[in-house]
Parts: structure tokens; sequence; C-alpha cells
């Protein structure tokens, strides 16, 4: 399949990546073969086959909804790149 | 250790020993040394007491994609360079309390992809057979920590091959549980349905010792499964085993006649003991892989969003505003293959796609389950080479992402069916490399599976 720099713009933006020159090239470049390699799949009847969604044969595992308290605020924190005493802190995002 | 002649301080003195003479196998990316030293001298008071858990002597490294509270975890990658875990993953918190040591974290492929331990922020992996090698991935370093005597035991992930392809390409036991079988809390996801965490051990008898304590349902992962778990270590191995050998696996063109050998070698040896061995065929052997890279992209691509330079992780310092934030962080954070894969499952999530790849992925996937299911009605068992090829040379398969992917051939059904499968070393090929087998089984027989593979 053939890739083109508008799609690959379009799903970096979508992924929150970015790829610039040679970088770009490459993606290109590798989507393009592995997507003739998964093209593969296409060999395989699959008419009306149910799609597989979920692993597991349990229906409905519920549990009570308790509150619990399981990190701290200190520790919800701790890794944070930027923060205060009480918030993570994020570049502005709102133009006046 | 009871009779008094080695003591638990000894033994983790002997590990941080070797962990230092093999440094340059880059196994491990950090080593608790005071901490296991001080761990040591806990347990060996609780074994005089006579008050020691079933794991008490039992010396653990942890793929670094498994969170322990207060200790850093990485996944290898730059994004979470210098995390430190605000909780323990439940595997880890179920080691402890049967006086497991916990002596450091182990190297693998940036976020669990990869078939080499080449993706890695930190440095490749060296097989201890032969540096020039790779040690297999994603588990890579836990599978080199056993063959190197590095600890006892590791716990590694499984998503497509990742404890056991390591696992043989290492000469070790590495085992993928039942899908469920594992608790998942804790460990960095990559692809959720297909992710388990598993052991990587020199011994089947350790490897029971472990799936003892870390099976079972656990709140915390609803996808855990109640069934209860058996004794693994009264189970007895089936006297007349019926076991399946797939034709188009053995006789798979990109088998290596050593490999090839070593398997015949394996089923005479069966039939030798009794067991009933046949062959079949399994026409879906070429679409696993495809299935495989479609359904783990998406659901990475997903799980892998989370990582926006925000609330923990990378920042990137270039960015000026908030959208910028999240492109410049990830994509100076991210590695390459994580970018790739991230984009493939961008791509068949995407609005156009998603009928034409993720629906039918999943389609297929259904038919790998019921055609396996369907084996297993008549077969206790399927035996394959877990890896087409020993270990191949670093350098070698790291520029083109397909031969790398195909690496995992044999092990990605296990994961795409949900099945337990097992690697067991295999004798040694004239390069001087580790060989191994894979048996897989039915859903939950881990403990059966676990007492056959010790007859081999």
């Amino acid at each position: 399949m053939d890739i083109s720099n508008e799609l690959i713009d379009k799903l970096a933006d979508l992924a929150k990546l970015e790829f610039n020159g040679e970088e770009k090239e490459h993606i290109k470049n590798d989507l393009s073969r592995i997507l003739t390699f998964i093209d593969k799949l296409n060999e395989i009847d699959t008419n009306g086959v149910e799609p597989l969604i979920f692993m597991s044969d349990a229906v409905n595992v519920l549990r009570e909804d308790e509150v619990k308290q399981t990190i701290t605020k200190e520790e919800a924190l701790q890794n944070a790149p930027k923060k205060d005493s009480d918030y993570f802190r994020v570049p502005k995002f709102l133009d006046k | 250790m009871q009779a008094g002649k080695i003591t638990m301080r000894g033994l983790v003195s002997y590990y941080l020993d070797n962990i230092e003479k093999q440094k340059m196998l880059n196994a491990f990316l950090e080593v608790w040394a005071e901490e296991a030293l001080l761990a040591a001298e806990r347990v060996e008071q609780k074994i005089k007491n006579g008050t020691a858990g079933k794991l008490a002597g039992m010396v653990i490294g942890l793929k670094d994609n498994i969170c322990y509270k207060g200790h850093c975890v990485s996944a290898s990658s730059k994004i979470l360079d210098g995390f430190q875990s605000v909780y323990s993953a439940t595997v880890v918190e179920k080691l402890l309390a049967e006086d497991a040591i916990i002596i450091g974290r182990l190297n693998c492929d940036e976020f669990a992809m990869g078939a080499s331990n080449e993706n890695s922020a930190f440095g490749r992996v060296l097989n201890a057979a032969n540096h020039d090698h790779v040690s297999g991935g994603s588990s890579g370093g836990a599978a080199v920590a056993v063959q190197a005597d590095l600890c006892l035991a590791a716990l590694g992930s499984d998503t497509g091959g990742s404890v056991r392809q390591p696992a043989a390409f290492c000469g070790v036991y590495g085992l993928k549980p039942t899908y469920g079988r594992v608790s998942r809390y804790g460990l960095i996801a990559y692809a959720s349905s297909f992710d388990q965490i598993g052991p990587l051990t020199a011994s089947i008898s350790d490897m029971q010792l472990i799936m003892q304590v870390i099976a079972g349902k656990d709140l915390n992962d609803a996808t855990t499964s109640a069934q209860p778990v058996p004794n693994f270590t009264t189970c007895m191995p089936r006297l007349k085993a019926k076991i399946a050998v797939m034709k188009e696996g053995l006789y798979h063109n990109g088998v290596d006649a050593e490999v090839k050998k070593a398997v015949e070698e394996t089923i005479e040896k069966l039939k030798t003991n009794g067991h009933q061995v046949e062959e079949i065929s399994f026409p879906l052997l070429d679409v696993l892989v495809p299935v495989y890279y479609v359904l783990t992209t998406a659901e990475a691509s997903s799980n892998l969003s989370r990582f926006s330079g925000l609330m923990y992780g990378y920042r990137s310092p270039q960015a000026k505003d908030l959208e910028d934030t999240y492109k410049k962080s990830r994509s100076e954070g991210f590695g390459p293959e994580v970018k790739r894969r991230i984009m493939l499952g961008t791509f068949v999530l995407s609005a156009g796609f998603f009928d034409a790849y993720y629906s039918k992925a999943q389609q297929v996937r259904r038919l790998v389950r019921e055609t396996t299911n369907h084996i297993f009605e008549k077969f206790d068992f399927i035996l394959l080479p877990t890896t087409p090829t020993p270990a191949f040379k670093a350098g070698e398969k790291s520029k083109d992402p397909i031969a790398m992917y195909l690496a995992d051939i044999f092990t990605v059904h296990a994961n795409i069916a949900g099945n337990p499968a097992v690697s067991i070393p295999c004798g040694t090929h004239s390069n001087g490399l580790p060989m191994g087998v894979q048996l897989m089984s039915k859903n939950f027989t881990e403990a059966e599976l676990l007492a056959f593979a010790n007859t081999l």
C-alpha cells in the first residue's frame, strides 16, 4: 500500500508524534512494508465470523464501589516533571 | 541451607558478585544490593524460626516493566527514566509475602516491544553463550540473568513470545501462563488482551513454586480468572499423552536444520516414552504474525497515550504550548520501534481502515482460537520449536522490522489464542547457542504442562 505524506501527517497528529525529514521517509517506508505484510489477512475468509473482543469467558465481573485511597496526593505528584505543592504545572493552553 | 552450610546473606552476595563480574552483559538496569542483603538477614531469621514463606531463599529479578513501590521502573524507555513506582504489582506483593528476595530490575526492549533487546534505551543485552549474539526479547535481561546465574529466577512479561523466545535463546525455561491466570496489575501495559507475566527459571521445579505463588484471582485485575489454582508441585505428569506437531511449523522453510532435528529427537523421545505423537495441519500459521501486529499495535497506541509529558515521565524542554508538549515529549521520549507501533496502531484504528484491518484481525483471532480449541479436543499438547533459529547476531535484523517480527512466528499463537505455553531448553546448536522447544496446552492447565515438561 502506498502511504502519502498527508496520511503520515494525519496519523502523527492523531498519535501526538512528530516525524521530520529523514524520519518521515523511514516511517513511510516501514508502514508501507508492514501493511503489505499484514495484507495476508485478506487471504482468510471471515464471512460471518464475529470479531473476538474479550479473551475472558467471564461475564459482568462486578465489585462494590467503595471509596478507597490507594495513593496519596504527594505520591501522585512525586513523578511530575513540573508541579507546585498542590497541582501539576502544564504549559499555557488558553490564549487571552 | 537448612544444614547451615550456606546463609541467605552468602547467597545474595554470591549473586551480587556474579552481577558485578558479568556487568558487560547489561542484564540489570539497577541492582538493589543493600536492600537485598537486608532482606536476606530477615529471611534467614525467619528460616531459623521456622516461619519462612514458600519462596524463602529465592533471589528474583524483575523485568523493568513490573512496578515495585519506591523503586524505579522505566520500561527501558527514556520517557520513564527516573520514574518511581507509587504502588507494587500484585505479583511483587505475592513474591514478597512468601519471602522471595528481589535483587533488581532487568533490561528489556522498550515497552516490551522487540525480539532482540536491541530496542532498549539503555543498550542491548548480550547473550552469555556468545556476546556477539542477541539475548532475545523483549525479556532479554530476565533470560540472561538466569542464564548467567545472576539471580535464581526472574519475572518477565510475554505479549507475543517475550518470555519464551529469550528463554529459548538463552537455554532457560520460560512460561507464558493462560491469559487471566496471573494478575497484570502493576505491569506497564503494552497490549492488554495479550500481556501475561511469566517466570523464567533454570528448572521446572522453581517455575512450579513461583506459579503456585503468583497465579490466581486478583481484585485489582478484572481479567484474572476465578478458576482455582491447582497444586503445582504434586501434579503428576500424564503417562500417555497425545501430542500434536504442526506440519506448517516443523517444515517451515525458515526453520534451521539443527533446530528441526532437535524437535524431531524430542518427538522420538516422546514416542519411546509411550506417548502418541501426530502431525497435524494448521493453515493459519502464516497469518498469526499479521494478526498479532494489527491487534497489539492498536492496543499499544491506546495504552501508550497516557505518556503525555504532563503528570509523570519525560517532558521536552523545547515545547512551547500544550500540544507541543505532547508531541515533543513523546517524539523525544519514545524510541523508533515504539513510534512505529504507535503509528501502525493509530492507522488500523483510524476511520476508513478500522474494518479492513482491526475488525478483520479480530475475526481471524476468533478463527485461531476456535481452531486451537478444536486441536485441544483431541490432543493434550502442541509441540513446536520455540523459535525458528537460535539467537541471531546483534544488528542482523534491526534494520528490517518484518524479519524481526518473524522471530515470533511460533510464539504469538499462544497469545492470540490465550493458551499457556512453555519453552524448554533442547540442546545446543553446533554454533554453540542454546535451542528450545515449546509445548502449548489447554487453558488453565499450567500445572499439567509443567509436570509434563519436566519429563522431557
